[in-house]
């Protein structure tokens, strides 16, 4: 009797959680998904125009803010005057000689003294990052992006001191003035936080390209490096690609086709 | 014990409200930090850690420095030490709250901070420090109230803090070895990036530590009855003269594998820091005057005429405390940031705020430290009056 009642009170259980809209925890049918995430740009197909875009389409939908941008009076009176030494930024343009130190060379190919190197965070394989952080507010995905929960972080500023990269930037003060329009759909910071590139996640979720890629006008490919038929594998396995500090062993998953 | 910390001269009142005052002033200056972030700082996206963080590395070396007057009287049984071993203990307990009021003030996030406790995390050194200071604090506090306290009562110590006293030496090792830990092993970073690090930063703190004590043990025979002994204080000069070559030393061989192999991402830190870097040169004169009082410190230690003449050692050992003091705090931090991953150069210079804050932070340890030893230095003239 018991038995047989079971499966009629699961049927019943299971149409009252429709009824109700219960919170199901489901992935995204569309949502993009990689073994590993990486990143491929080719340096050839980027001038200064897309580069601007690409930084100003990235920092625009994760409400990064600007400090060039001239807080209003009325929402946030009494504003500080800012330190531009003090800046939040989650990819930007660099010459080679920045963005690769150690490969500086007297001799460099005119062209690439001139050329925008887009820089951001690398999402390394093995991250100093997350293994600096004390309280895992970094933390790495199973899909190799390394991601910060903005709410966890108590803003040490060890996993600063720990990335090779520069990548990483800290809200010394409340950023939400020098934002020009807030794009309500990505959290803004508060001050005391870290914060950096997060492979737009958010988009990823929803199947969608990151912003960069988007603005990019296919310079930036983003793709898995643990699929060998995907697009990614397929310019590596064309082109000559460097990435920035490889020696350091940190195995960044972003590459830079010459 | 704590009713002998409220009997005291017209000058102690005095003494004890101006630091009540300093650290008003710091606190006040907080609440600006607390509301508005970080940004009251000098610091930057480049430079991102300052002057609290090079304030804490040095501290936790005076802290650590205790330990060199708990292994000679409890490992060899020095005697001469008797007197000021209680006075090593509770240096390092007022060097500890220090250190852990500097953690603090450099987060961006305060009232978050016991994350780093919800969420224990043991592939990040920060955890480890936070392990190894906050044991080493316990341990001097409980041992030094204890043995305090027996003194007092003209009785043995209870025997159970024999074990603490011996876990208390590895620990002030282990508080100065995670704490450089910390720097160097991040892979970006040439300038920390050294296996010798640990170990200066040991021999600088066995040399500050005890010239922190020395000074203190000269003021200490002038405003009360209790002599530190003078015998005690010759030992501790000979500790500093041997601790503060070992830190030269260690330097030297640093400065020879980095300028012999001539790696750039080695070279360009140690650049900055002594002669400057694409025309920035801020700390050029700071590390000079380290390095020169460093070697005039030494100078002054090894003769035994120098070190023995009771009017000179003071000044002798404010030239070592101001000497590590650079070295290990503006020029560790600054030089570790500076260049940056990027092989820009964004200097650093503490703001006058910044420095209040410090100095709330000093009177604080002040404070505490002048209590403490109100009570050791009332308790022992006690037993011998």
């Amino acid at each position: 009797m018991a038995i047989g009642a079971a499966p009629a009170i699961n049927a019943i259980a299971a149409s009252d959680s429709h009824s109700t809209a219960q919170a199901v925890k489901k992935a995204n049918s569309e949502a993009l998904s990689a073994q590993r995430w990486g990143m491929v740009i080719d340096t050839n197909k980027l001038n200064d125009e897309i580069a601007e875009n690409i930084v100003e389409a990235c920092h625009k939908a994760h409400n990064v803010p600007d400090f060039n941008h001239e807080p209003d009076e009325e929402k946030f009176p009494g504003t500080r005057p800012v330190n531009h030494d003090q800046e939040v930024k989650w990819i930007w343009e660099e010459h080679f000689k920045h963005a690769f130190p150690g490969k500086e060379d007297e001799f460099l190919a005119e062209k690439f003294r001139h050329l925008p190197f887009l820089v951001t965070c690398n999402h390394c394989k093995n991250a100093p990052c997350v293994q600096a952080c004390p309280t895992q507010a970094t933390f790495k995905r199973e899909d190799g992006i390394v991601l910060m929960d903005f709410h966890r972080c108590i803003g040490c500023r060890f996993c600063m001191a720990a990335c090779p990269f520069g990548a990483r930037s800290f809200n010394f003060r409340d950023p939400r003035p020098f934002i020009e329009e807030t794009d309500p759909d990505f959290p803004t910071r508060s001050k005391g936080v870290v914060e950096k590139c997060n492979l737009c996640a958010e988009r990823l979720a929803q199947g969608k390209q990151p912003h960069c890629v988007e603005a990019s006008q296919g310079a930036i490919t983003v793709g898995d490096l643990d699929d060998p038929s995907s697009d990614v594998r397929a310019l590596l396995s064309e082109r000559y690609s460097i990435r920035r500090k490889q020696e350091l062993g940190t195995e960044p998953s972003v590459y830079y086709i010459m | 014990m704590l009713e002998i910390a409220i009997k005291g001269s017209k000058k102690y009142w005095i003494w004890l409200g101006l630091l009540l005052a300093v650290m008003g002033a710091g606190f006040i200056v907080y609440i600006d930090q607390f509301i508005n972030g970080l940004m009251i700082t000098g610091m930057s996206r480049d430079v991102s850690w300052g002057f609290y963080i090079a304030n804490f590395t040095y501290l936790v070396g005076v802290a650590a420095g205790g330990v060199m007057v708990v292994i000679p009287y409890y490992l060899h049984n020095y005697e001469k030490f008797h007197r000021i071993t209680i006075l090593g203990e509770f240096l390092a307990v007022a060097s500890l709250i220090m250190c852990l009021l500097f953690i603090v003030v450099d987060l961006g996030q305060p009232v978050r901070m016991l994350n780093v406790l919800l969420y224990p995390t043991p592939h990040s050194m920060l955890f480890w420090d936070m392990c190894v200071l906050n044991g080493y604090l316990f341990l001097n506090i409980i041992i030094g109230w204890k043995v305090l306290e027996a003194e007092r009562n003209q009785v043995e110590p209870p025997k159970w803090t024999k074990p603490l006293i011996y876990l208390s030496i590895p620990f002030a090792i282990g508080i100065h070895t995670v704490t450089a830990f910390l720097y160097c092993g991040l892979p970006g970073r040439g300038f920390w990036l050294t296996a010798i690090l640990a170990p200066r930063f040991l021999a600088s703190a066995f040399a500050a530590g005890p010239a922190v004590l020395i000074l203190l043990s000269y003021i200490i025979k002038k405003v009360t009855k209790f002599d530190p002994g003078r015998e005690a204080i010759q030992t501790l000069s000979k500790i500093v003269c041997y601790a503060l070559i070992a830190n030269v030393f260690f330097f030297a061989c640093e400065i020879f594998v980095t300028y012999y192999s001539k790696i750039p991402g080695h070279m360009s830190h140690i650049d900055y820091l002594f002669f400057g870097l694409h025309g920035h040169n801020a700390l050029v004169p700071w590390m000079w005057t380290s390095i020169t009082l460093m070697l005039i410190g030494i100078g002054l230690l090894v003769v035994p005429a120098l070190r023995s003449n009771v009017t000179l050692l003071p000044f002798t050992c404010i030239m070592v405390v101001i000497g590590t003091w650079i070295d290990k705090s503006l020029g560790m931090i600054s030089g570790g940031f500076v260049p940056s991953p990027l092989h820009t150069i964004t200097e650093y210079a503490p703001t006058g705020k910044e420095v209040i804050i410090s100095l709330g932070v000093f009177a604080t340890g002040f404070f505490i430290l002048t209590i403490l030893f109100k009570l050791a230095t009332r308790v022992k003239e006690e037993v011998r009056g």
